[in-house]
């Protein structure tokens, strides 16, 4: 799946409307959120399978430390994935190998993490993401899974 | 046949008491046509669907969408069977519209999304949870009658 000219650029404009500071994206993006419960323990929740990847944590609650920790890295992935879009497999290759590799995360998850985020997204942003801001997102997402599993 | 705690009973049930049929079932259905546009194919009778405009302020599309709400209130309605409520309307989706069930999954996704952007911080992930599995068993017994 290609992401046109058009997509990235939905994508950015969407990106830099809703952080409110470009250098602390990932932790801004969380704390403007975290009432609203961000995407990682959202996933937790919903999706408990997921929970087995994180069985080292004792407390999976969304005040402990390592959830809201791990949580504001993954929206900090996202942020950089959203800087690297117009060569995602080269800037996200790293964490592609990581994903892939070394967690060995079945592939599925990434979807399941993906609706979530677009959960968030649509509960915190209710005007601005929009069908055509979705689809852009959706279809953005969908290609840093592929690149975090392949 | 599925389990309903009283709790998952009085969420779904209430998300539904407090929804504008007209408004929520024509933004699920538009948002679907617009994120994955394959499923443009089950309308092509419906008129103009060339963009995202076109989809917005399509009548055919409005009133299809109200419809299909009234027809998830089916399911809120009987919760405990919901599998042969829907037996009819899972053979006219299979045998006469012919539409790939993958495609309510997707459509059950927009409604999530479109709820969501409506309850805000109330759309808890305890509360998303609850209504997932309720669209879950809604687009399962709507894939039963496939042969």
């Amino acid at each position: 799946m290609n992401l046109t000219a058009k997509d990235k650029n939905t994508v950015r404009t969407f990106w830099a409307k809703i952080s409110t500071n470009a250098e602390d994206i990932g932790t801004d993006f969380c704390l403007k959120i975290k009432s609203f419960f961000p995407p990682f323990f959202r996933m937790l929740v919903v999706y408990p399978q997921t929970k087995t990847y994180f069985s080292h944590w004792k407390d999976p609650s969304p005040s402990s430390a390592p959830v809201k920790k791990h949580g504001a890295t993954v929206m900090a992935g996202v942020a950089d994935a959203v800087a690297k879009i117009d060569d995602l497999r080269a800037g996200l290759l790293s964490l592609s190998e990581l994903h892939a590799f070394t967690l060995r995360v079945d592939p599925a998850n990434f979807k399941v993490l993906s609706h979530n985020i677009l959960v968030v997204l649509a509960i915190s942003f209710p005007n601005d993401f929009t069908p055509e801001v979705h689809v852009a997102m959706d279809k953005f997402l969908s290609a840093v899974d592929l690149c975090n599993y392949s | 046949m599925v389990a309903w705690s009283d709790q998952e009973r009085s969420i779904i049930t209430s998300i539904f008491s407090n929804l504008d049929y007209n408004d929520v079932g024509p933004k699920a259905l538009i948002r679907c046509l617009i994120v994955y546009p394959w499923t443009q194919r089950y309308f092509a009778s419906f008129g103009n669907l060339y963009n995202a405009d076109a989809i917005k302020t399509n009548p055919n599309i409005q009133a299809h969408g109200t419809k299909i709400l009234h027809g998830l209130d089916r399911a809120v309605k009987n919760m405990d069977d919901i599998k042969t409520t829907y037996a009819e309307l899972s053979v006219l989706h299979s045998e006469k519209l012919h539409v790939d069930p993958d495609n309510f999954k997707l459509l059950a996704d927009c409604l999530t999304i479109v709820i969501a952007a409506k309850m805000g911080s109330g759309f808890t992930p305890e509360i998303q949870e609850t209504f997932q599995k309720f669209l879950a068993v809604v687009v399962s017994a709507l894939g039963k009658q496939y042969h």
